[in-house]
């Protein structure tokens, strides 16, 4: 009897396709998501992009330019294009700019008089300062590049360093006097109590510190974007989460059109004066008001509960709220109109959206992502959105920044409800 | 009913400008769907203000042509033409009113607000809107439930409540595709009721069925279908007449041996019901029909019954229905 139970239950499920396809193709298609994003195939560290400006023009200098261009791990900017010139060398208010922009999270500036003391020996020889402007919206980045900065400069042995060039000076140079020794082992001392100092420090002070000096090269950080990290990290997710749910709001409200053409009620809306254009014009109006207000519920909510600064961004919301809820819409009137059954529906939106939101941003930040999984994210609706209202809300950009995401936006609703308005002339007639 | 549904003509959806007085013209219509053709020349004129039934088991073509007549179905060949218009123009769509056989209504949506939504897709706006929604609430008498939810209507309530939708904007023809389908006694005549108020305000009507007494109710002509085609089409009585002339049918229930039964009908040219019973023995009970030139001859078949040792137990002499003129034509049951 349980046998055949359990047989009757999987010949249901193998007619079903909808059940199949949700019971092992997303499964296996989420899995090589976050395998191909965390998994070994790929670098463990994403490639960071880092505008340099070199203020010195010194040997060294250019030496250190040089050694980071030659790090496979960073992408090194030194110029630019403007106004249809292109390779002008950044200055440091193109570099601040990129960063606010956000097309580089991290910039390095490397100021006048560095060639003449470009490393730090303890408190009595200062190095001159390298200045990082960065983008707390990324939190990997500025780590990085700080890393991969102190790596030329051997970061952990310093003390080191320092002790066999006071042995070379000894053997070379015959040694010092008592008032010098005393001098450099104090020096030492400092050094060793700073390093010890260094190593007790916890992490995150560290990683917050403006004044990094954590090896042989000084730091001075400074954040340019999304100073105040949690509350634009709060924004973020309200987007990120805002968007996923925004897609399968659109496509399940789109799925009336299929209850709608299986009860009658389609046909003899169209044997009225209603025609197939009109019909979903109506719908992508509809769950487009839908989608939008479903968004500013989700922003006032974070304005409410997480003190997130929504009500200074109203113009930036509006902009990418409505781009963004007139593309998931259309976008769920396409699934519609392409799918036969509700239970199709369900599916296939639910495999489309997951994955769209895996590769878009929505369950984590995208710069966590190698970069051809980055890549292959600008192929989805989250990743533009996101990227809009990342501007908006962590970047504090004017509205006129926004016309890629919103043109990118735009023009995928265009092209989604042409292609449904075509797939829809299947209920027409007959 | 009859005064509440007297403004449906005085404010019927008029056409602009002025078209032809024939509410519907088929010609030669032809559909296939895919090896199937579903509908194979059609010709039909239908009179203003009759109620025209088109009569046929599933699968006639029926809805086919009802679906093609409302624009829903693009014929491969033919014409058809609503009031001079083509079918699907605009003139068309709002001379025609339409209550398809599915619950073609909004299941969330209460009763008033489904009548709302459609008189809108309709064209209906502001007081006449109003007046369109009060009419048919009164028409389906669902004024004291028009606030409820449609799905929780009951099933004759619902199938009302489709019709209503369907002709919310007062059209002078309209087509009811099973508008039966699966109601009880009383919603059946509630139904009918409202068929009538229909005819009676000169709104001209299809009604498809394959319900037998409601075509000999309702219409005033009736088209049988089959396989695609008009078989015949006349009134009830032309159909009968033509079919049987003045013969009648009488039908005879007996007792006997299964090869006398046999012989018996056979000899009259009669055939069998689908009651045949063993009744013991070697005896079988059954009905038997017979169709007879004039009643004198019914005392003939009972001679003969008697002759060959049959008991007949019960007989009933009728003119033929159209169930009869179904059979004669197409040599099956209506609901085969």
């Amino acid at each position: 009897m349980i046998l055949s139970i359990a047989r009757t239950a999987l010949v249901a499920l193998r007619r079903d396709r909808a059940a199949l396809a949700l019971a092992f193709i997303l499964p296996v298609a989420f899995f090589t998501i976050f395998a191909v994003i965390f998994g070994g195939q790929h670098n463990a560290t994403p490639r960071v992009t880092v505008v340099v400006v070199d203020q010195d023009r010194s040997e060294a200098s250019r030496q250190l330019v040089a050694g980071l261009e030659q790090e496979g791990s960073l992408d090194i900017l030194t110029t630019h294009s403007v106004r249809g010139q292109s390779a002008v060398p950044f200055d440091f208010a193109a570099a601040q700019a990129a960063v606010k922009a956000g097309d580089a999270p991290v910039a390095l500036i490397i100021p006048k008089g560095f060639g003449d003391r470009p490393i730090t020996l303890g408190p009595a020889l200062p190095g001159v300062a390298i200045r990082m402007l960065n983008d707390t919206s990324d939190a990997i980045a500025p780590q990085v590049v700080m890393g991969l900065l102190q790596k030329v400069a051997m970061v952990s042995m310093r003390e080191r360093m320092a002790q066999l060039g006071l042995d070379y000076a000894a053997k070379e140079v015959g040694g010092f006097t008592p008032g010098q020794k005393k001098r450099l082992e104090d020096e030492l001392a400092a050094l060793h109590r700073e390093m010890e100092a260094d190593a007790n420090r916890p992490s995150g002070a560290q990683a917050s510190s403006s004044d990094d000096f954590s090896g042989l090269i000084k730091v001075d950080r400074s954040a340019v974007a999304g100073e105040s990290q949690n509350k634009n990290v709060i924004s973020f997710y309200a987007a990120a989460i805002g968007v996923m749910f925004l897609l399968f709001t659109a496509s399940g409200s789109a799925g009336s059109l299929l209850d709608e053409a299986e009860s009658g009620a389609l046909d003899r809306v169209l044997s009225s004066r209603v025609t197939m254009g009109t019909l979903l014009g109506g719908k992508l109006f509809y769950n487009t008001l839908l989608a939008f207000t479903q968004l500013v519920v989700m922003f006032v909510w974070a304005w409410a509960a997480f003190k997130m600064d929504f009500f200074s961004h109203i113009p930036g919301f509006l902009v990418m709220g409505l781009s963004s809820a007139v593309t998931v819409a259309a976008f769920g009137i396409l699934l519609a109109s392409m799918c036969r059954t509700r239970a199709q529906l369900g599916a296939i939106s639910t495999l489309l959206i997951l994955m769209m939101s895996a590769i878009g941003g929505s369950m984590f930040p995208r710069y966590l992502m190698p970069p051809a999984v980055q890549k292959a994210g600008l192929f989805t609706i989250n990743a533009w959105a996101i990227d809009g209202f990342t501007k908006v809300f962590w970047r504090d950009l004017p509205i006129s920044s926004l016309w890629p995401q919103v043109l990118v936006l735009l023009t995928a609703a265009a092209a989604l409800f042409l292609v449904a308005r075509r797939a829809a002339r299947r209920w027409e007639c007959a | 009913m009859t005064s509440s549904a007297a403004p449906v003509a005085q404010a019927a959806t008029r056409l602009e400008p002025p078209l032809a007085q024939t509410p519907l013209r088929v010609d030669g219509l032809v559909k296939r769907f895919g090896q199937i053709t579903a509908i194979d020349g059609i010709n039909l004129e239908l009179r203003a203000g009759e109620c025209f039934g088109l009569l046929g088991p599933n699968g006639a073509g029926k809805s086919t042509l009802i679906r093609a007549i409302v624009g829903r179905v693009i014929p491969d060949s033919g014409r058809i033409s609503v009031f001079g218009a083509p079918a699907a123009s605009p003139w068309a769509r709002a001379a025609l009113g339409w209550a398809p056989q599915e619950l073609a209504i909004y299941p969330r949506l209460t009763a008033r607000e489904n009548l709302y939504a459609f008189g809108r897709y309709a064209g209906l706006k502001g007081a006449k809107l109003r007046e369109a929604i009060a009419w048919c609430l009164n028409w389906a008498t669902l004024e004291d439930r028009a606030g409820e939810i449609a799905e929780k209507l009951s099933g004759g309530m619902k199938r009302r409540l489709n019709m209503a939708v369907g002709l919310i904007h007062r059209p002078q023809l309209a087509l009811m595709d099973e508008p039966t389908v699966g109601v009880d006694p009383q919603s059946r005549n509630r139904i009918f009721e409202m068929i009538e108020a229909l005819r009676a305000a000169g709104t001209t009507l299809i009604y498809t069925t394959h319900y037998m007494e409601e075509a000999e109710r309702l219409c005033d002509r009736v088209a049988i279908m089959d396989h695609g085609r008009i078989i015949a089409l006349d009134t009830r009585e032309g159909l009968v007449e033509s079919a049987f002339g003045k013969r009648s049918q009488v039908k005879a229930r007996v007792n006997g041996r299964p090869q006398a039964v046999a012989a018996w009908v056979k000899s009259h040219g009669g055939r069998y019901a689908d009651d045949l019973a063993q009744t013991g023995g070697e005896s079988i009970s059954g009905s038997a029909e017979f169709t007879v030139e004039n009643p004198s001859q019914i005392a003939m078949l009972l001679d003969s019954a008697a002759a060959t040792g049959l008991e007949v137990v019960d007989l009933s002499l009728r003119r033929p229905t159209l169930e009869s003129v179904f059979l004669h034509l197409t040599g099956k049951e209506l609901r085969d």
